[in-house]
């Protein structure tokens, strides 16, 4: 009883239980199953996009839960994201100069 | 907002550690974000060597994707065992994210091998020069979290960590997620995505 007081007073402050922890594996796992399905099913003009979705949503589940960003301070969300936005915005340009996304 | 939970003293009221593990992560932002940006610039010129679709081999790399993926919840759950002053399972779970990590290693060591053998060398071509330095990188990121991860199970069996011992657990966490991140971005830009 005192330590599943203990347990559920851990994740109330931390965010998730060990079991959410296991939840978000296997949705994980699913996704990744589904990015490496695209090499071998055909799927048209979604399969770009799909797998950049995909992509992105697996980036955003490990840093929300497994790293605890949505958790926690704000400050720390802010930080990270600066950082990526700032580097997807410079490279994004860099690129660009190279007329890297014009087919 | 302050910091409850992991509460050194500071003018901020939040840990100055997590303050600057997070301030270095989004650096590395900006280092792996130029590397995988040259690769991906880079990939069409192979030169008269392979080519990626010639040398990919899309089930191997991901089966080790896989096993990294695992090694992020270990690695959690080794966290969420340090928050719960639980050695004994802390211990374990990171000693098994340091073995799924070297099996990670290994993997790439082979696939390196193995590209080698087929003909594609650093200098042979832009796309191998670029290819083997952001994967390179990558693995020499993953090496360095598995050395952490062990002089980590060292440090804790002798109780000698200094400061909170959960939030160098965290720490050492946020580090090898952030090492799976970036293969999340790999894995989808450099393998699965064709010239």
């Amino acid at each position: 009883m005192t330590t599943n007081t203990a347990e559920a007073t851990h994740d109330q402050q931390h965010g998730m239980s060990n079991a959410g922890y296991i939840r978000i594996a296997v949705i994980l796992a699913a996704i990744t199953g589904l990015e490496v399905s695209t090499y071998y099913v055909d799927f048209g003009v979604l399969f770009l996009p799909a797998l950049l979705i995909m992509m992105l949503i697996k980036f955003v589940m490990v840093v929300s839960y497994f790293m605890h960003l949505k958790f926690d301070n704000k400050i720390f969300s802010f930080l990270f994201y600066a950082g990526l936005i700032l580097a997807v915005g410079v490279y994004a340009a860099f690129l660009a100069t190279f007329k890297f996304f014009i087919q | 907002m302050t910091d409850t939970t992991h509460g050194h003293a500071s003018s901020t009221g939040i840990s100055n550690v997590k303050l600057g593990m997070w301030a270095f992560l989004g650096s590395e932002c900006l280092l792996f974000g130029g590397l995988i940006s040259t690769y991906m610039l880079y990939r069409g010129r192979a030169s008269g060597g392979p080519r990626p679709s010639q040398i990919f081999d899309i089930p191997f790399t991901s089966v080790s994707s896989f096993v990294l993926l695992m090694s992020s919840l270990t690695m959690v759950l080794a966290v969420s065992a340090a928050h719960k002053d639980d050695d004994r399972k802390t211990n374990l779970w990171l000693t098994v994210t340091a073995l799924l990590g070297a099996t990670f290693v290994g993997g790439q060591v082979y696939e390196f091998t193995a590209f080698y053998k087929e003909g594609l060398g650093f200098s042979t071509s832009l796309f191998g020069s670029s290819f083997y330095t952001l994967t390179g990188f990558h693995g020499v990121h993953v090496t360095v979290g598995i050395i952490m991860l062990m002089s980590l199970v060292g440090i804790l069996k002798r109780s000698s960590v200094p400061g909170k011992k959960s939030e160098v657990v965290e720490m050492i966490g946020l580090y090898w997620h952030f090492v799976d991140i970036v293969w999340i971005i790999i894995f989808t830009l450099v393998y699965l995505i064709p010239v």
